[in-house]
């Protein structure tokens, strides 16, 4: 089923308050074998003038797909989930996300186009301190597949 | 890393090794638990050749010889890619992942960074960008 092309322009409530530990940062840089010292060790972050330790650039997709997973669930966008393709992904960090942060992912579907009997949709979201600074900005593309592919 | 950065600089290429291990330990820190990403069986089931690994984890990966290059992780302000192709992990012996970068442009204090990430010879990342905060020492 192709996806409704309405749900573009809508945007979702923010995700809950999700807070950046140094244990996930740790567990997620060895997990993508990132080995700078500044996503382990305080005292190396704090020499580079980061408050505490900072996560890798991918680290954000944690958090954005908190927000994203509101467009799984709409109804009316009529996304099937086991049809899922991850197509794009991209982040712009106006600063990196340092343990104890505190941020919510707000999502806003850019865009549902119909291409080769497939449904491809962008969205855009945005991580947000309890202040209002914007952190990371993150675009994705996923594709569900149609039923002839 | 010393001296003058500008375009056409050549970072450092490396070699990537992914197992089953690699997945799982990606799936547990990244929450990702897709069934595609462990489970021989049921990725053949929806046509793929096997398990494949988390295309956040090639991208998560294929960044770290441009950190270790910058030196400094933070200093990536913007990456963005395409996953083209699928990296297939079987059981035996894993995959390699071949990445290089190279810097296209710079202005002032940043840098502009074209990825390139490869499995046996098939371009698993297209259109992989990073725009980089170069240090002091590193600008002309």
């Amino acid at each position: 089923m192709a996806v409704n092309p309405e749900v573009a322009g809508r945007t979702y409530p923010p995700s809950a308050p999700y807070v950046v530990s140094r244990a996930k940062i740790a567990e997620f840089a060895r997990a993508v074998g990132a080995t700078d010292q500044v996503h382990f060790d305080p005292d190396v972050a704090r020499s580079r003038g980061y408050a505490d330790v900072i996560a890798p650039p991918t680290f954000a997709v944690m958090i954005t797909q908190q927000g994203d997973r509101h467009v799984m669930n709409d109804p009316d966008a009529g996304i099937d989930y086991s049809r899922l393709v991850h197509g794009e992904q991209g982040f712009e960090h106006h600063r990196p996300l340092v343990a104890g942060d505190e941020v919510q992912a707000t999502t806003t579907i850019e865009k549902v186009r119909q291409a080769g009997g497939h449904s491809m949709v962008t969205m855009g979201t945005t991580l947000t301190t309890p202040d209002g600074e914007v952190v990371t900005s993150s675009t994705s593309v996923v594709v569900i597949r149609g039923d002839e592919a | 890393m010393s001296g003058q950065i500008e375009a056409g600089t050549v970072i450092p290429s490396r070699t990537i090794h992914v197992d089953r291990a690699t997945l799982v330990r990606y799936a547990g820190a990244s929450g990702d638990f897709n069934t595609i990403h462990w489970d021989e069986q049921f990725a053949r089931s929806v046509g793929l050749p096997d398990v494949i690994a988390h295309g956040m984890w090639t991208m998560g990966a294929a960044i770290q010889p441009v950190v270790d290059w910058l030196g400094d992780a933070g200093r990536v302000t913007a990456y963005s890619v395409r996953f083209s192709a699928p990296v297939p992990v079987p059981h035996d012996g894993g995959a390699d992942i071949e990445v290089g970068a190279a810097v296209t442009s710079v202005d002032g204090d940043t840098a502009s960074i074209d990825i390139t990430a490869t499995c046996d010879g098939r371009k698993v990342l297209a259109r992989a960008r990073a725009t980089v905060r170069l240090a002091p020492s590193q600008i002309a």
